[in-house]
């Protein structure tokens, strides 16, 4: 059974989203975290804040490298976990739900026909999952 | 285990606020020859401070113990070899200690008169012109304070040049093997960074150079031989091609260990570089600085250096401010002039030919390691690399022990790591400059060390991936640091 | 070794260069030398510097007596030929120090955050105005005339190539303090910060307070710069700053020609992530052992490159050291009494001549002289007295006035020579 949840879509840059209705959650894959390594950091958009596809969202950083998170789809911040800030670490434990990083009200819900299904990002990361 | 280390005891100590009990005291100071005069009287009462709350109180010998115990936590170039890549930690001569201390040097106050100077003055002067003839440059500033700083400087005379054109230009070309200070540095001079990549083994090639390079590149930005330690082979004709249109080759010369006496920047067409005192000349880098880090220039650029610059006039040595061109002040006074002192009194000891043997000392040593660990650590480039050697930990990475394991395991052997994950343009490397100061006897232990820890990769990963065993402290975590940043100590809850 | 390579000379070694760049000739460099020789040499150019004076000048570099422990403790190999302490297992020494510097930074400041040392005072100024425009996505510097002249134009250059713009401050002509009317007038929406040196280049004592009140009521940030950091043992600490920039070298560091010394910059725990350079933090081995590292290090160069919060990689930690000797060895008690020696012997030699200004001042103040400063400079070296520094200089109205600074070290007999040469 894969670890990537089937109703989400993916990005090339290692990010996933839930679209529910015209809402989308957003995080960062199993992927993401175990390249980085332990997750010191995350550096989150206020609320309100309109993001754009393919656009820097935020960023992550473990002890040794900071990597931008990009908006897998354009839309505006309507809820970010501040868990995250107290306890990044949730990251590597959770990415694919309890640390997910924003909510987004999507402003063009076309945008998702352009993200990878589970199948297609399990096979660009490769077999190592 | 080989010959190089066993483990001892080492000696426990608190912080010095765990020490610290009222009353104690290491200080003394002679009676007041004047009347006393009452703080709140003279300031008024809002402008005095009750006191320091929590500032240490210690005794003589506690401030002694404490800090002696403290370096025994310490390795150093005192203690063997230190081979971390493009770092340069070469033997410190204790002469150039010597001769920083005298007390007419130490003492020299930035404002005494020039008349009364001049011995600085000469100093300053010697340095900037054995700089000038060793990089085959014009005119040598000083001034920044570490090699950093000098990028900066250098950086900022490439802005002031090219916009006393007319267009000061809007990106600098960064090979994809720079150090992190260059493209950091570019960003504070107001530029954009363009990454140039290298070919397969390690190097710019001109046709890249030829498609990246228009009216908008200022600058292209190299470390030669490059962090690699791969001299760029077709440095002269990149150097006219920018010329050609319009724009400087910037060198940073933190491999300068290299080419000393060898080859001069000069004279392969760059126009600005810096050095490091603290890597080529042999000052020590004290756990972190002080460097110096001068810029030599091309004439071309000489308006612009910092002000002041030394000048001779008739009655001696003088500094001039009067520099309409110049970019201005870098830091204050002259820069970090006891690191000048240090670095002529190397250059001094070795005069030109013993810095070209000192330059070929530290390529045979480099070669002699790369050699020797060929066959166990797979090397980043075929080819030939001059003053350090980079591996990558592809066959140990087969295992699952990384680059910062084998450098963690290292220290158990006695040794220093070499510097790990760098250049980022080799998937987990190890960058090992072992510098001309070390013995064939040293450099023989390292290799059998790293023989070692080769084999020992294959027989117990783990042991080499949780190393260090036998240092003071475990592996320290540093995530566990970043996370919830403790940066000062505070009392005790309840105290 | 040659044979290992399979090499006939050492010239193979570099064979392979293009030919064009090779040096056909030896360096035109004097023959090496002796040790004999080199500290001959040395100690010639020393005695040509001035020596056996007594001296009355400060201006960001400041004699104080340097207790014997700092050089013993300095120039311990351990800690003088140690590189950079990425390596935490074997460089639990220099980073202990280190933290042991960042918090007595902080309990001198009233900051709660200060960094492992930056260059000197200067860059330390010019830093902290450049991570002011990052916290607050603003522009406009705004710095007093009295903050160093030598420090206002490093923050020049700097601020240029950011394309910041900076306005400066008048003092007041009575006072020698900040014009607090002027500093409301320059202050507006666009300004990212306001430098005030306190004491400042006159030695006045500043009333930072109010010129936090005025920088913060418009949203701007106000940095403090100190440049005598011996004050900090008898005045308030600038609690009301949210970045503090400062100077370290009166911590036992020689005055050495101006360098190397240390800077340093603090600030409040909310902009951890905006300061610049190395931070040392604590933390654990894989044995719950209390240990050090170097932490936050995605703000750095070496991570984050043209993202950085600076370019700054080396800096000055074995000046760092001495000063932290410095503050053990004096300790809470010492440093107060140090700084109230300084300020009785500065107001003796005071009250002995003309001030020009009337504000509270700690161990500097500038005296209007009866002759021109330089012929008052001539006469006392005759006496081996190097006198003050001429401000005309830096301040064309202040042409005929100098600024003299009085330490511990300098004795009651040389100050009435001061004394009466000023008023002749």
């Amino acid at each position: 059974m894969s670890i990537y949840p089937e109703n989400y879509l993916y990005t090339k840059d290692h990010e996933w989203v839930l679209i529910q209705n015209d809402t989308g959650t957003v995080g960062i894959t199993y992927h993401a975290q175990r390249e980085l390594g332990d997750i010191v950091f995350v550096d989150l958009p206020k609320l309100g804040t309109v993001v754009e596809q393919g656009k820097p969202l935020g960023s992550v950083e473990s002890v040794k490298a900071v990597s931008d998170i990009y908006a897998p789809v354009s839309g505006e911040v309507i809820a970010v976990n501040e868990a995250l800030s107290a306890a990044p670490e949730k990251l590597n434990q959770d990415p694919h739900g309890a640390a997910w990083l924003v909510k987004l009200r999507l402003n063009n819900p076309e945008e998702a026909k352009s993200l990878l299904s589970a199948a297609d990002y399990r096979a660009y990361v490769g077999a190592e999952g | 285990m080989n010959g190089k280390a066993r483990t001892h005891i080492s000696q426990n100590e608190p912080l010095l606020f765990e020490l610290s009990s009222p009353g104690k005291r290491a200080y003394q100071l002679p009676p007041l020859d004047v009347p006393a005069a009452d703080p709140q009287a003279v300031l008024g009462r809002e402008r005095v401070r009750p006191e320091i709350e929590n500032f240490p109180e210690v005794s003589e010998v506690e401030v002694l113990r404490h800090f002696t115990r403290l370096a025994s936590w310490n390795y150093a170039i005192d203690l063997g070899m230190y081979p971390l890549g493009s770092c340069t930690m070469k033997y410190n001569p204790r002469i150039n200690e010597a001769v920083a201390n005298l007390e007419g040097l130490l003492w020299a106050h930035p404002y005494q008169p020039e008349s009364l100077s001049q011995g600085c003055l000469e100093i300053m002067a010697a340095l900037e012109a054995a700089l000038a003839e060793i990089t085959g440059m014009d005119a040598v500033t000083l001034q920044p304070a570490a090699g950093a700083h000098g990028e900066l400087t250098g950086l900022f005379l490439i802005r002031a040049l090219l916009a006393s054109r007319g267009n000061p230009r809007k990106k600098i070309l960064v090979p994809d093997s720079a150090h992190g200070t260059n493209p950091a540095s570019v960003t504070m001079a107001g530029y954009v960074v363009e990454n140039v990549p290298s070919c397969e083994r390690g190097m710019m090639e001109l046709a890249t150079l030829e498609r990246m390079v228009n009216e908008d590149v200022a600058a292209l930005m190299v470390t030669n031989p490059n962090t690699l330690g791969v001299f760029e082979q077709e440095i002269t004709r990149i150097a006219a091609l920018l010329h050609e249109r319009g724009a400087l080759l910037y060198m940073d010369g933190a491999n300068m260990n290299a080419l000393a006496g060898i080859a001069r920047p000069g004279d392969f067409g760059v126009d600005v570089l810096h050095l490091n005192l603290h890597k080529t000349f042999s000052t020590p880098h004290g756990g972190g600085g002080p460097g110096s880090g001068p810029v030599a220039v091309k004439r071309l650029l000489e308006p612009f250096l910092p002000v002041p610059r030394l000048v001779r006039r008739q009655d001696g040595w003088a500094l001039d401010y009067d520099r309409p061109q110049s970019i201005g002040r870098m830091r204050s006074f002259y820069g970090n002039f006891g690191v000048m002192v240090r670095a002529l009194a190397y250059i001094m000891a070795h005069g030109g030919d013993g810095l070209r043997k000192a330059t070929l000392d530290a390529l045979l040593n480099a070669a002699y390691v790369r050699k020797r660990l060929e066959s166990y650590y797979e090397p980043a480039t075929p080819a030939p690399t001059l003053h350090e050697c980079v591996f990558s930990d592809a066959r140990q990475a087969r295992h699952g022990v990384r680059t910062g394991d084998i450098a963690k395991r290292l220290m158990d052997y006695g040794f220093h790591p070499y510097t790990v994950s760098f250049p980022l343009i080799v998937r987990g490397a190890l960058m090992i400059e072992p510098t001309e100061t070390e013995s064939k006897l040293e450099l023989d232990r390292f290799v059998e060390a790293m023989v070692c820890i080769a084999r020992e990769v294959e027989e117990d990963p783990e042991l080499v991936r949780t190393a260090p065993h036998h240092t003071r402290v475990s592996r320290v975590d540093e995530a566990l640091a970043a996370r919830r940043p403790v940066v000062r100590w505070r009392p005790p809850c309840g105290k | 070794m040659l044979a290992a390579l399979g090499l006939s000379c050492l010239e193979d070694l570099v064979a392979h260069l293009p030919p064009e760049v090779l040096l056909r000739r030896p360096l035109q460099l004097p023959p090496g030398k002796s040790e004999y020789e080199i500290a001959a040499w040395f100690r010639a150019q020393a005695e040509k510097n001035a020596s056996g004076y007594a001296c009355f000048l400060g201006a960001g570099a400041y004699r104080h007596y340097r207790p014997v422990l700092v050089d013993v403790i300095a120039s311990r190999g351990e800690f003088l030929t140690s590189y950079t302490p990425y390596q935490a297992e074997i460089s639990q020494g220099t980073l202990t120090a280190i933290f042991e510097f960042q918090s007595m930074i902080c309990q001198l400041t009233g900051m709660e955050v200060a960094n492992a040392s930056m260059y000197d005072g200067s860059t330390a100024a010019a830093e902290a105005a450049l991570m002011a425009a990052r916290i607050t996505g603003r522009r406009g510097l705004v710095t007093a005339r009295t903050l160093h002249p030598e420090y206002r134009q490093v923050l020049r250059t700097y601020a240029r190539f950011a394309q910041l713009p900076v306005a400066e401050i008048a003092y007041e002509p009575d006072s020698g303090g900040l014009d607090l009317a002027d500093l409301e007038t320059h202050v507006n929406e666009e300004t990212a910060a306001v430098l005030v040196q306190s004491p400042n280049f006159f030695g006045i004592v500043e009333d930072v307070p109010a010129a936090a009140e005025i920088a913060h009521r418009r949203g701007a940030l106000l940095i403090v710069v100190f440049t005598e950091a011996v004050a900090l043992g008898l005045l308030a600490p600038p609690v009301e700053a949210d970045i503090v920039a400062g100077e370290l070298q009166s911590f036992a560091i020689p005055p050495n020609y101006g360098g190397p010394y240390v800077g340093v910059i603090a600030t409040r725990e909310q902009h951890i992530r905006q300061i610049p350079g190395r931070l040392v933090g604590e933390t654990r081995d894989t044995q719950g052992r209390r240990a050090y590292c170097l932490t936050l290090a995605t703000r750095e160069q070496h991570i984050r490159r043209e993202k950085a919060t600076s370019n700054i990689c080396t800096n000055q930690a074995l000046v760092a050291l001495m000063a932290t000797v410095f503050m053990t060895v004096y300790g809470k008690q010492g440093l107060r009494e140090l700084a109230e020696q300084n300020l009785a012997k500065a107001h003796y030699l005071a009250n002995r001549v003309q001030r020009r200004f009337s504000g509270p001042f700690f161990n500097e103040f500038v005296v209007v002289c009866q002759s021109r400063p330089e012929a008052v400079n001539e006469a006392l070296l005759a006496k081996r007295i190097i006198g003050g520094l001429p401000l005309g200089r830096f301040y064309r109205e202040l042409d005929g006035c100098m600024l003299l600074c009085v330490t511990e070290m300098n004795r009651r007999e040389e100050m009435d020579v001061v004394a009466e040469a000023l008023s002749s």
